[in-house]
């Protein structure tokens, strides 16, 4: 018997020092690869980027989804561009541009010498056939139709007509002016593809994707990684300066922070707030903040009882502590929400006070109202983390706790995100909590998507209609004068504020972690940007 | 035992045929409308109508369901409504990333549950066997999750011994061909990157080993008491066979029945439910694919995948089937 015994304990116990072995020899792999990268003299030149989740195409008209911007903003280039770290417009492909006094004809000079990565030319022509493909879309396959008012030969559609004027000038005729027209042309979906390429590709073009961009695309497998590698002939000289970059999908938080702390990954976006200072104690990795473009808001339907009464939302107003909230659950690295819009968009109005936590006042609001008893009601959270809303649940029963202060019982539910985005879009909720990432920077794209009566169905999931409103950003629509139309986006944030359809909570700011070495990422506030610039001390 | 094999495999088509109506009907029944949610929440509503329409979503429910059939009998799984790819080629490689999975995680599971539960009977009731099984105890307790998340802590940051996330590294990436990574870097040649692969693998098949693990361990230690109590048992002791010969020989034949009756139903949850251990260790595989599907509410891909996760399940339990004939002869199937 004991020698059977033995005999069990050997062979465990070459078993695990077989897994030991393992462990051991990789190990020594991993040190050796690292170390022939840092010391070998050669620089460190392939970027391991690692993101919550994949990208659903890779071309960027096909999707609204951030994760695809991330990739395709380095193969793709727009007309114009953003700046580094705002959304003020600079000359993109399109070196210079002319606007007609009427505001209805823009004439793009094109940059030249360029090229696409299939070889093909970059000209007047490739433009004209990507407006065209767009435009002759539908809604099932490009978005295109949510900034530019529709597809051609629709009612609301903006551009009447793309023309090439010579190889290398292009010209936009409107339908009727459209203020962040130039805006709208720098986002990520309207990146300029090689139209050899989309014809020969067809379908295909979302998995092969090829434009005029720093870096090509070499592979992508599905929820695992997508690799670009260096645009030798890329027309800026000496750039970009990585030569490889892999993406990779962590879905994870914690496990892709531990990923970049064991040295697997350069760079990742998603850092929870409570990870923060375990990324500042630790001297190889660094802390890199996304500017905020953003808001996090509870949102009342004021077409249901309590939440008609204006007196109602102006007392639930009173009731939550922004303060706390962000304290304890954005690490205190978010701005309390006062306006719809965040402040780093041009026509933000400081001179808006927000309603004070101050419970007593919410309850002399609610007894004018007619509520001195309070009231009950259903608190939706959001199912899913968005930077602006990282906890939904816990924003939610802190917001419940304040609530039952002041007599309004809130029963916090929840059900999955597309339902959930479903019965907002009805109108099903008493309230609700939600937010947005603005696309262009222009205010309207905050304003108008959410709040106007024309988005009643689609984005304004309050239901709020308020024509005084309406009249006003409608006229900042058609308005091509910065100024006037700033001043009418601050009027407009004085009439919402005034209203209270939502309560704004917060604009939150997108932590971002990379290896010590890693330097010239400018994270972008639209939330993609190209690594252009991006290299390894 | 072939009649057996191949009635059984036929009476496989109604059960799947059955699973794709339940599957189908309880998809359509939950709310959640796929147009709205793959044109985001910048849509509007013509364009969610527009939507509908061309992906079919308006027609009746039979329709679509016949249509579904019918396109499965041409092999045809259908066209992922997220990334527009035919889910024929999509899946496969999600599939063999868990199959690797769920095959080291119940390697592992099985040689230290089964060893742990005989052990634990033979010295029943003394140190080894109260640690054991309280070992097993906190295993099918343990949240896989925070595991997870442990291991990563100890394993790679403290230690250095292993990777956290991945199937590879990524900076010397593995040209698949089968998807499975071990054999194909052994097909290449490549035994570094053989290693490579097998240190990715260590930690997410040690998490999800955990509890089949402790279930195996426990149903072992229970059937083999049983057993070790039979008087051939007594007898084979008597003549002073060894321990190793009294175990392994006689009596872990007569035990072992159960134990594969859990140990086939262990594998087949796996297959579809290792998404906790999927989505801490970034790790490709079929249940992180559903989940996603299940989010976007991708029809075609939550059809296709579930019935093929159900059908490798009932392949699997024809197997543990077949296995019982083989260790124990008294089972026939052929009448």
């Amino acid at each position: 018997m004991n020698k059977s015994m033995r005999m069990l304990l050997v062979s465990i116990l070459a078993i695990s020092m077989f897994l030991v072995g393992c462990s051991g020899k990789t190990n020594t792999a991993t040190e050796g690869e690292n170390g022939s990268a840092s010391e070998g003299g050669s620089k460190k030149d392939t970027l391991v980027f690692a993101r919550g989740g994949d990208s659903t195409s890779l071309d960027p008209i096909t999707t609204t989804e951030g994760e695809t911007f991330k990739v395709t903003e380095n193969i793709f280039e727009t007309l114009l561009e953003y700046g580094e770290q705002d959304t003020t417009i600079h000359p993109g492909l399109a070196e210079e541009w002319k606007v007609s006094p009427d505001n209805l004809t823009y004439t793009f000079k094109l940059r030249e010498g360029v090229k696409f990565h299939d070889g093909t030319d970059f000209n007047a022509d490739a433009v004209v056939y990507n407006f065209e493909r767009w435009m002759n879309g539908d809604a099932d396959k490009f978005p295109y139709y949510t900034m530019f008012g529709g597809f051609k030969g629709e009612e609301g559609h903006v551009i009447k007509e793309v023309k090439a004027v010579d190889e290398h000038t292009v010209e936009f005729v409107l339908n009727r002016p459209q203020a962040p027209f130039l805006k709208n042309l720098a986002m990520s979906p309207f990146g300029i593809a090689s139209p050899e390429a989309v014809e020969e590709q067809g379908d295909n073009f979302r998995s092969n994707p090829v434009g005029t961009g720093p870096f090509k695309f070499v592979e992508w497998k599905q929820n695992d990684r997508i690799v670009l590698e260096k645009n030798q002939e890329y027309w800026q000289d000496g750039l970009p300066k990585l030569n490889k970059i892999i993406f990779r999908v962590i879905p994870e938080n914690t496990a892709r922070l531990n990923a970049l702390s064991n040295g697997e990954i350069d760079l990742m976006d998603g850092l929870n707030n409570s990870d923060e200072a375990s990324v500042t104690g630790n001297s190889s990795l660094q802390v890199i903040e996304r500017p905020s473009m953003n808001v996090g808001y509870i949102g009342f339907t004021v077409n249901r009882k309590p939440f008609d009464n204006k007196l109602v939302r102006q007392a639930l107003s009173h009731a939550i502590d922004k303060k706390s909230i962000i304290d304890s659950f954005y690490g205190g690295k978010a701005d309390a929400a006062i306006n719809p819009m965040p402040p780093s968009i041009e026509g933000y109005n400081e001179s808006i006070e927000d309603y004070p936590y101050d419970l007593e006042k919410a309850k002399e609001l609610l007894a004018e109202a007619g509520y001195e008893d309070g009231f009950e009601m259903d608190l939706w959270a959001m199912p899913v983390a968005r930077p602006y809303m990282p906890e939904g649940m816990k924003v939610a029963e802190v917001i419940q706790e304040s609530f039952s202060k002041i007599g309004v019982k809130a029963n916090i539910q929840s059900v999955d995100w597309a339902t959930y985005l479903e019965k907002a879009a009805k109108g099903d909720f008493d309230a609700y909590m939600l937010g947005w990432t603005g696309d262009n920077g222009d205010p309207d794209n905050f304003l108008y998507t959410l709040l106007d009566k024309d988005s009643i169905g689609s984005n304004n999931y309050s239901y709020y209609s308020s024509d005084e409103l309406h009249d006003i950003l409608i006229e900042a629509q058609t308005e091509s004068d910065q100024t006037k139309r700033n001043e009418l986006y601050k009027k407009a944030q004085e009439i919402i504020k005034e209203d209270a359809p939502w309560v704004p909570l917060v604009h939150s700011t997108p932590l971002i972690a990379a290896t010590k070495d890693l330097q010239g990422y400018k994270p972008h506030p639209t939330g993609s940007e190209a690594l252009t610039h991006v290299e390894f001390k | 035992m072939l009649t057996y094999t191949a009635r059984r495999l036929l009476s496989l088509i109604p059960v799947l045929f059955g699973m794709t109506l339940v599957v189908f009907a309880i998809i359509h029944a939950i709310p959640g409308d796929p147009a709205q949610v793959i044109l985001g929440q910048r849509a509007t509503k013509e364009a969610i109508e527009t939507l509908t329409r061309e992906l079919g979503l308006d027609r009746p429910w039979y329709i679509q369901y016949f249509d579904y059939i019918k396109s499965l009998f041409t092999g045809d799984l259908g066209t992922s409504l997220r990334t527009r790819g035919p889910i024929n080629q999509e899946i496969w490689p999600y599939l063999a990333a868990t199959l690797e999975l769920t095959g080291a995680a119940m390697f592992i599971a099985v040689l230290i549950g089964v060893n742990a539960g005989i052990i634990s009977a033979w010295y029943s009731n003394s140190w080894f066997d109260y640690t054991a099984m309280i070992l097993a105890l906190i295993g099918v307790s343990m949240p896989i999750f925070w595991l997870g998340l442990m291991e990563q802590w100890a394993f790679s940051i403290q230690l250095g011994w292993l990777p956290t996330t991945g199937r590879e590294d990524v900076r010397d990436p593995i040209t698949a061909i089968t998807n499975l990574y071990l054999v194909d870097t052994l097909i290449q040649g490549r035994p570094d990157q053989f290693i490579t692969a097998l240190k990715h693998l260590i930690l997410p098949s040690v998490a999800l080993a955990t509890i089949p693990m402790a279930i195996i361990a426990r149903m072992t230690r229970s059937t083999m008491l049983e057993v070790m109590k039979a008087d051939y048992i007594r007898t084979a002791r008597a003549k002073g066979l060894g321990m190793f010969w009294v175990v392994y020989k006689h009596s872990l034949k007569n035990a072992i029945i159960p134990v594969l009756t859990v140990i086939g139903l262990q594998t087949g949850l796996l297959l579809g439910g290792a998404i906790l251990t999927e989505t801490i260790f970034g790790w490709p595989g079929i249940g992180r694919y559903l989940y996603d599907a299940i989010g976007y509410r991708d029809y075609p891909v939550i059809q296709s995948g579930i019935l093929i996760i159900a059908a490798i399940f009932v392949f699997i339990n024809l197997i543990v089937d077949l296995l019982y004939a083989l260790v124990d002869p008294r089972i026939k199937y052929n009448q």
